[in-house]
């Protein structure tokens, strides 16, 4: 694997319940991209993340980079609002240690008060900050952040990937982000992939991210073309 | 009478709370409601040990065994819904054991009865629970972000297999402790009340955990304290006073 390269995915292909999710994908990331992933719901998307983070079964390549360290952000987690969890607990079942969640709290913009918040008693916004906070424990140099697709208000929502992008300028996180919205990819990404279930484009978003390939991937349903400033 | 009374006090106690303790693990995901079926599935078990004149407890062991393997089984082969599984299991075990249940044994072996319980079942108790204790203290973060999330938890690198499995096993421990005390049918009341009431009353996982520990200790010390003034039989008494602070817990819930 060239230098600089963390990523490198082969003819990937996986199969779950006789169905084909993702078909012949190849692509690689470089340190410090953002590389999205875009495609309508159900193309294949959180799949394609879980598959990276060796979560599901697959034919072909995935290549990490030695030693490369990844922070995983979830869709969402139903079952957490069953379980009386503080922040500082839901931190501590990552071992992260109360002065490290501290740390990581107040780069997210949280005040030392929220350690003692219950999780159930956040707001959506607030919440997907947090599990990216939690992502971020022990220093990950890359992020897999899986777009929350209900739940979030638009504010919210922008917040979200503000912040993101934020983070990614003062850290030189690389990151891999699943969304099915057209406007973060051109705010926010360097790179591209078209999914559904094939990889229908892929490259930088300005050059790949034509009214022609958007038609393709989401049939006619398009609604919303990239802002030229 | 005095020492019996002891005996059955310090057994409720360590059972009592160790239900509390692996029942606020089980809460989530409605695992609470698999140890009602599994109870019912040690009567046959219950029934061999008093006819037999043995250990209730370890009659019921090798059927929560088998219910375990039959629910995991059955759950790979036919995809149906746990509660439709468990409700076939819970049937059979009650079933099977009426055939040769004797009749004056029936209410032991529904209701549990702590109140004769011997030196060396006592001790045997107490010490179940506290190894139940530590195995479930070991195992409780891990289960959590399990319960919360399966890919979170392999992302973490967590053996999910492996928690799984002492999770499982704690379970049957602990329903197999638990008809002594308050029998074949109550059972599933010891690991899910005490945690509902937890539940209500907790702001994080320490109060939560050992708030359950404590309300399914405090609920069997105070169920045998009033069978031995009221003589009406231990195990509902334990149940309902497990209730009774579950119904309190509502009307001061945070």
């Amino acid at each position: 694997m060239d230098k600089g390269i963390i990523l490198q995915a082969i003819n990937v292909n996986v199969v779950l319940d006789h169905q084909t999710i993702i078909e012949n994908l190849s692509f690689e990331v470089k340190r410090g991209e953002v590389l999205t992933i875009l495609g309508p719901n159900g193309a294949g998307k959180s799949v394609l993340l879980k598959t990276l983070l060796g979560l599901l079964p697959y034919q072909g390549q995935i290549e990490w980079a030695k030693g490369i360290k990844i922070g995983y952000v979830p869709q969402r987690l139903p079952f957490i609002k069953d379980i009386p969890l503080s922040i500082k607990d839901f931190f501590y079942l990552k071992k992260s240690p109360e002065k490290e969640t501290k740390e990581i709290l107040d780069s997210v913009g949280f005040g030392q008060d929220f350690l003692w918040r219950k999780i159930g008693d956040l707001s959506s916004g607030q919440f997907q900050r947090i599990l990216i906070a939690w992502a971020l424990v022990g220093n990950p140099q890359v992020l897999l952040f899986d777009e929350p697709t209900t739940g979030i208000d638009m504010g919210g929502e922008e917040t979200i990937y503000n912040f993101l992008a934020k983070l990614q300028k003062d850290t030189d996180l690389t990151v891999l982000l699943v969304t099915h919205d057209l406007s973060v990819v051109y705010k926010f990404s360097t790179e591209v992939i078209c999914l559904n279930r094939h990889p229908m484009c892929y490259g930088p978003p300005r050059e790949v991210l034509t009214p022609d390939s958007l038609q393709k991937l989401y049939g006619g349903e398009v609604k919303y073309y990239q802002h030229r400033h | 009478m005095e020492n019996q009374f002891l005996l059955s006090l310090g057994v409720g106690i360590f059972i009592g709370g160790a239900a509390g303790y692996l029942g606020s693990l089980m809460l989530s995901r409605r695992m609470a409601l698999v140890a009602g079926p599994l109870g019912h599935l040690t009567l046959p078990g219950i029934a061999l040990a008093l006819i037999y004149g043995f250990d209730v407890s370890l009659g019921a062991f090798p059927f929560v065994i088998l219910g375990i393997v039959l629910i995991w089984l059955l759950e790979m082969r036919t995809k149906l819904p746990m509660e439709a599984l468990t409700a076939i299991i819970f049937a059979s075990g009650v079933a099977l054991a009426f055939l040769f249940l004797p009749m004056e044994q029936a209410q032991t072996a529904l209701v549990g009865d702590i109140s004769r319980v011997r030196l060396g079942e006592a001790v045997a108790s107490i010490l179940g629970s506290l190894f139940l204790l530590l195995v479930v203290r070991k195992i409780y973060l891990s289960i959590v972000l399990i319960n919360i999330s399966e890919e979170l938890a392999k992302s973490e690198k967590i053996n999910i297999k492996k928690y799984n499995f002492i999770y499982l096993a704690s379970i049957a421990i602990i329903v197999a402790l638990g008809v002594k005390m308050v029998g074949g049918l109550l059972t599933a009341a010891l690991v899910a009340i005490p945690a509902s009431s937890a539940r209500n009353w907790s702001r994080n996982l320490d109060q939560y955990a050992y708030g359950a520990m404590a309300i399914g200790a405090i609920s069997a010390a105070l169920g045998i304290i009033f069978f031995q003034v009221s003589g009406f039989p231990a195990g509902p008494l334990i149940v309902l006073s497990s209730a009774v602070i579950f119904l309190v817990s509502i009307a001061f819930r945070r």
